[in-house]
């Protein structure tokens, strides 16, 4: 399982010789060239992206490929940071990310444990009640009716209670306990371990890698995540990064289309650079923490494959 | 003759009370469960009850109970709606795109990458591949229009290199579903390839040798041995996206469509958020969201019939 990131193993491909040679060079020539092309256009827009971020506006607005700011500036970010709702934006989504994780490492384990314990009375009646919903749902009108009931219009627990539990991260979090052997267990009940002993001694520092890996994808989930606070959010206090992001990238560029019909209206444009500026605040973490975590992203995905 | 205790006559203890006693030993276990029970309760299948608005007049003052009962009333408006049918076709001519594009695209991918031996290119390309799945459609749209933009966008830029009017790409309503399924691939090929590398990295290298023994080329073993073997991950989720078909990205479009390309970006997903949340016509909006719905357990339920039907293979 270790080894998935590198491949299979070099003993596993014998490298054909002799004649047949330069079709498989010609081959991995292509293969290379159209690999690497793949892995720039990836990270084309967003080199394009950070380099714009420190360009004058005028500088930005001009066609063409950017590769490097010719005129370094740090304007645009001093004054994207500058905004209050940037600020705010900045604050609840780290609110959110926080709490939301916390709940919900803790919610998912208190749920997967007991349905890795074949000992769990009922355990077969509780899968199917944590699995129906997987299947179906009862639609955005409904949920944001329960919101609305539980009189939690424009509050940050809006955000963050929908999505404390998922059933997917559970069904990981289970597997992954349910590999811990019996016998563990068993042998420290021999020695008079208590039920609650043997959860926080045993159980909880064995599943730390689980716990990490559903961590993990929660808090990207929670950084990402804009549509509940779409719906759910009013005052501009309660808004979080990708909010606003969607307010200076997506409506102002509406907005700056229907003015490019009427009266090529640039004021109504706002900068290329500060919204590049914008961009790079809210990816910036998400990009700079990425290459040491990635390994836990994919481990999560290889747990879930063992089973269903 | 069971006593107060749960014990025969000859001491042997009776099913109930083998339960009960099971249920006080493993208490901690379901006190451990409860918050989730809890939680389910409310945030899972009381809006499935909630759905019941899609057979009502839903009154916000009334409440979901007392609201009196449209029937089918809802559902006879949908389905006599043109405009139904129209973002009904929209969902699935873009679901289906992404089914023959997009669900290839990281097979292909895998395959591609298991031939890469220099294993620093290899890691690399991976790194860098996964990333846009970790990037909000909300930044992704806005990279996209940046790309696409008539005035300042490198793909109209590059257009222009050879004489190519610039083109206001995200206005054109025929070419709104190549964007979207196009975009889509550039964010979760990678990621979706991750799957598919663990199941090559699976498979017996023996199969490989005797493969080589034989005279097969890489073609051949690509062919003859890697996909074969991966096929019951394929099924598995194909089946899965078969379920989704309903599901033709909400967040994406929402970030990327404008009224002017409601012709043919215009899904059932955005199209129930308009029509609930600005429209505030709740009952409506909560009976395409449940014709959605049943819709998509059908079509997985249906698949996954199907592929046990004629393979071994399935979901459950």
């Amino acid at each position: 399982m270790a080894s998935v990131a590198h491949g299979p193993t070099s003993t596993a491909r014998w490298r054909p010789g002799g004649a047949r040679f330069s079709a498989g060079t010609l081959f991995d020539v292509a293969n290379y060239v159209f690999l690497a092309a793949l892995t720039l256009a990836t990270l084309y827009p967003f080199w394009e992206t950070l380099v714009v971020s420190f360009m004058p506006a005028i500088e930005a607005a001009r066609p063409g490929f950017k590769l490097w700011p010719y005129q370094f500036t740090g304007e645009p970010y001093r004054i994207a940071t500058s905004s209050q709702l940037m600020l705010w934006g900045y604050m609840n989504t780290v609110f959110r990310t926080v709490m939301g994780t916390l709940l919900s490492i803790f919610l998912g384990f208190c749920t997967a444990y007991p349905l890795a314990r074949r000992q769990l009375p009922y355990r077969n009646l509780f899968t199917i009640y944590f699995l129906i919903p997987m299947f179906f749902a009862g639609g955005l009108i409904p949920n944001y009716l329960l919101i609305l009931n539980l009189g939690l219009i424009d509050t940050r627990w809006a955000l963050i209670l929908p999505l404390a539990i998922k059933t997917y991260y559970v069904l990981i979090m289970r597997n992954f306990i349910m590999t811990i052997p019996d016998s563990l267990e068993e042998s420290a009940e021999i020695d008079g371990a208590t039920f609650f002993q043997i959860m926080m001694r045993i159980i909880i520092p064995l599943s730390v890698p689980a716990m990490a890996t559903i961590g993990l994808w929660v808090a990207v989930l929670h950084w990402n995540e804009w549509f509940l606070a779409l719906i759910y959010t009013r005052s501009e206090e309660k808004t979080v990064l990708q909010l606003v992001l969607q307010r200076v990238l997506i409506q102002e560029d509406e907005t700056a289309m229907a003015a490019l019909d009427e009266v090529m209206g640039q004021d109504a444009i706002l900068p290329e650079s500060i919204r590049a500026a914008t961009v790079m605040l809210s990816i910036g973490p998400i990009i700079l923490v990425y290459p040491f975590v990635q390994k836990y992203f994919v481990k999560g995905i290889l747990i879930g494959s063992l089973k269903g | 003759m069971a006593d107060r205790r749960g014990t025969t006559a000859t001491g042997v203890l009776t099913a109930g009370a083998l339960r009960r006693r099971r249920v006080r030993r493993y208490r901690g276990l379901l006190i451990l469960l409860a918050p989730a029970v809890l939680w389910f309760l409310v945030f899972e299948y009381y809006p499935m009850y909630g759905a019941v608005v899609a057979f009502k007049d839903y009154r916000i003052l009334d409440g979901i109970l007392a609201s009196p009962w449209a029937g089918l009333d809802h559902f006879e408006k949908l389905f006599n709606s043109a405009r139904f049918w129209a973002i009904l076709r929209n969902t699935m001519m873009i679901s289906l795109y992404k089914l023959v594009f997009g669900f290839p695209a990281p097979i292909l991918l895998a395959l591609l990458l298991n031939e890469v031996q220099r294993m620093a290119f290899k890691r690399t390309v991976q790194t860098i591949s996964y990333l846009p799945h970790f990037i909000s459609w909300v930044v992704i749209g806005g990279i996209v229009r940046d790309l696409l933009s008539p005035t300042h966008g490198v793909i109209n830029f590059a257009l222009g290199l050879v004489g190519i009017e610039p083109i206001n790409f995200l206005i054109q309503p025929e070419l709104f579903r190549g964007i979207v399924v196009v975009s889509n691939i550039w964010k979760e090929v990678g990621w979706g390839s991750i799957i598919y590398l663990a199941a090559i990295s699976g498979i017996d290298p023996q199969l490989y040798e005797a493969a080589v023994m034989d005279g097969a080329g890489r073609l051949r073993q690509a062919v003859s041995i890697t996909l074969p073997s991966i096929m019951g991950v394929v099924v598995i989720l194909l089946i899965l996206r078969i379920g989704n078909t309903m599901d033709a990205g909400f967040d994406e479009i929402f970030n990327l469509y404008n009224p002017v390309v409601y012709s043919t970006g215009d899904i059932i997903d955005t199209y129930v958020y308009r029509v609930g949340l600005e429209q505030f016509d709740y009952s409506y909006s909560t009976a395409i969201g449940l014709f959605k719905n049943v819709v998509g357990l059908a079509l997985l339920v249906g698949a996954n019939l199907f592929v046990r039907r004629v393979s071994e293979h399935g979901i459950w």
